[in-house]
């Protein structure tokens, strides 16, 4: 009997026991979907994260006030002051003392409330330098950026992230309008493109002022050389670690440190972020993708049980068919092409089905999923041995039958 | 009625070789620690275009020598010969095709496949001969027609009546040319007018010079045959010519 025969014959049973065979396949193509989502879900994630991360500045290395030591977490100096100031800024951006650092953006942050015309909104007020967009890889969507006049005057000037103009203003346009800020009135020179949100903010939702300003007009007092963030650009991918050297040792030196595990301030970078998100995507993933392969194993489990069902009911089929002369590897190959059938028509669908819903849950999750080529070809191959695996089983009991034996069972 | 001095062994047993030679046939069945003897020392040899009932009360080893007949099992001593050939050697492979190619099966519970057509049901036997696929559908087609079923090619066993069914099964037995049809309680499943049918059926078959053996329980369906072996508790007792051979 030919493999063409076998097939014919094996598709006949599956045809003829519709029921059966779709429950059975459904159980499959549960698995591979829930494979191919759950990968693609961890995969989008990651992707979301790193790029949400990245979209901060490149090469960047963040200096905040306060160290973290494994025992004691976060210690932020004494009562409220930072320990970071703006001197500590100036000194980064020497280029003898700190050749690899090629921008240097202090910022001085606090949250206040931004009134123009009747509308009344809260924001994080950011007064910073003119390195600023740079380092933070920011780019104006109208008007211009604060300038080192500006800097120099203390100007009442004041930019705008894209969701704060939105509020304040609406529809008007915003450049040249008026702000008022602690009982100052500010000009807006100009308006952020839109840069989205990282884990603990909106960017989008800012105002950025002279560093001078925020200092002299909007905090003052013994606060007011205080820094909340120093980013520092390293000149290229290659030297942020040398850059982190240096703004280490520089600082330690400023604030009269000898030992850097005493340190009063803590130098971060944007990979130390990103790969430590990757990595807990990573394992998040994999924690998934652990879940959807039990499913998997159930659907073939589920495989099996039916072909062992399928054997016993089919008992006098078996016996007639070897009585008729079907020699034992003809009745094997028929179960076996059945449950491969079953696997691979569940694979297939299965990978249609999560395909599917990769293209169309992100606009109703928000969150994106990518399909990988690889687990959906990987899938489709698992279903296909699994239901070949689960199905030798189940085979090899049918062709062993005793023809009289089977014949004889009711 | 039967003639108990026509007790043979062969018309002609000097001219041709047997289709089916027992000689000492014995078959044990092993349960655990029990032991029953089936078969106690069989004798039998059946020639071609023999009509041969196999008659004997329930437990008489009747179902046993169709079963060994039908190399569906083996003995556990003396020799078996099919077509000359010594079945006891062979392999399960080999048994498979011997069942293909030499043996048609009638069953008493029909063993039709309820999902497939009449013609696709009587085509099975030379799927597994290697038949190309054309050809299988016309001699499944022959078969039908020569049962007397050419118009219910399409029908599946569930439309067709118990005779009809019985017919289709026939059908299946004949359409590999096999050497011989062996039905085993053929007519155990019918009302007395589809009986009458099948057993026309074989008598047709028989005149045209099929070899047939039958195995049954009741006489009436066993004087339909042109000899009747007579079994009890595992030996034959008696082997005699009908009033059938004699008309």
């Amino acid at each position: 009997m030919s493999w063409l025969e076998s097939f014919r014959t094996s598709w006949s049973a599956v045809y003829s026991h519709a029921l059966r065979s779709t429950l059975t396949v459904l159980g499959i193509l549960i698995g591979i979907a829930a494979v191919i989502l759950t990968v693609g879900l961890g995969l989008g994630t990651q992707k979301d994260v790193s790029a949400q991360i990245s979209s901060l500045g490149s090469n960047l290395l963040i200096v905040a006030p306060g160290s973290s030591t494994d025992t004691a977490g976060v210690r932020g100096g004494f009562g409220s002051s930072s320990t970071l100031t703006i001197a500590d800024a100036e000194a980064l951006e020497s280029s003898v003392n700190a050749p690899d650092i090629s921008g240097v953006a202090a910022e001085k942050t606090t949250s206040l409330s931004l009134e123009a015309n009747d509308t009344n909104w809260t924001t994080s007020v950011t007064g910073t330098t003119t390195s600023w967009l740079d380092v933070r890889a920011r780019t104006l969507s109208t008007g211009e950026f604060i300038s080192a006049d500006d800097e120099e005057t203390s100007a009442l000037v004041v930019v705008l992230g894209s969701e704060t103009a939105d509020e304040l203003f609406g529809t008007q346009r915003v450049v040249g309008q008026s702000v008022v800020i602690s009982d100052k009135t500010f000009q807006v020179i100009g308006v952020l493109d839109s840069a989205g949100s990282d884990s603990s903010s909106n960017l989008d939702d800012v105002a950025i002022v002279p560093f001078s300003t925020a200092a002299s007009v909007l905090v003052g007092g013994t606060e007011s050389s205080a820094v909340s963030t120093i980013y520092l650009q390293a000149s290229s991918d290659g030297q942020l670690s040398a850059a982190y050297q240096e703004a280490q040792t520089l600082l330690l030196n400023l604030h009269s440190i000898g030992d850097s595990t005493a340190a009063d301030f803590t130098i971060s970078s944007q990979d130390a972020l990103v790969s430590t998100a990757t990595a807990v995507y990573a394992t998040l993933t994999i924690l998934l993708t652990g879940v959807a392969a039990l499913s998997l194993l159930v659907g073939g489990i589920g495989v099996m049980n039916i072909m062992l069902v399928s054997v016993s009911e089919r008992t006098r089929e078996i016996g007639l068919r070897k009585a008729l002369g079907a020699p034992p590897g003809a009745i094997r190959r028929q179960f076996l092409i059945e449950a491969a059938i079953l696997g691979l028509s569940g694979g297939l669908l299965g990978a249609l089905l999560g395909v599917t819903a990769a293209l169309v849950l992100p606009g109703v999750i928000g969150s994106s999923i990518v399909v990988s080529p690889a687990a959906v070809g990987l899938s489709i191959g698992v279903a296909i041995v699994i239901g070949i695996s689960f199905g030798v089983y189940p085979a090899t009991r049918a062709a062993r039958l005793a023809p009289i034996d089977a014949l004889r069972s009711e | 009625m039967v003639d108990p001095s026509a007790t043979r062994l062969a018309p002609e047993a000097d001219v041709a070789a047997p289709v089916i030679e027992l000689r000492g046939a014995g078959k044990t069945y092993r349960s655990g620690s029990i032991e029953f003897e089936a078969l106690k020392g069989i004798d039998l040899a059946i020639y071609e275009g023999e009509y041969v009932a196999i008659m004997g009360p329930s437990g008489s080893g009747k179902s046993t020598i169709m079963n060994v007949l039908g190399c569906l099992d083996t003995l556990t001593r003396g020799e078996y010969r099919l077509g000359g050939t010594d079945v006891n050697d062979l392999d399960e492979v080999e048994l498979a095709e011997i069942r293909n190619r030499q043996i048609g099966f009638v069953f008493q519970g029909f063993n039709l496949l309820s999902s497939l057509p009449a013609w696709r049901n009587v085509e099975l036997p030379l799927i597994y001969g290697g038949i190309p696929r054309h050809e299988r559908k016309q001699r499944a087609e022959q078969a039908l027609d020569r049962v007397g079923l050419g118009d219910r090619f399409e029908n599946r066993p569930g439309e067709l009546s118990g005779g009809q069914q019985q017919r289709v099964a026939v059908a299946r037995a004949l359409v590999g040319e096999p050497t011989m049809i062996l039905a085993d309680e053929p007519t155990g499943n019918l009302d007395s007018v589809s009986t009458q049918d099948v057993l026309e059926l074989f008598d047709e078959l028989h005149a045209r010079g099929r070899t047939i053996v039958l195995i049954t329980h009741e006489l009436e369906v066993a004087q339909r045959a042109a000899r009747i072996v007579w079994v009890r508790d595992g030996e034959v007792i008696r082997d005699e010519l009908t009033e059938a051979a004699a008309a």
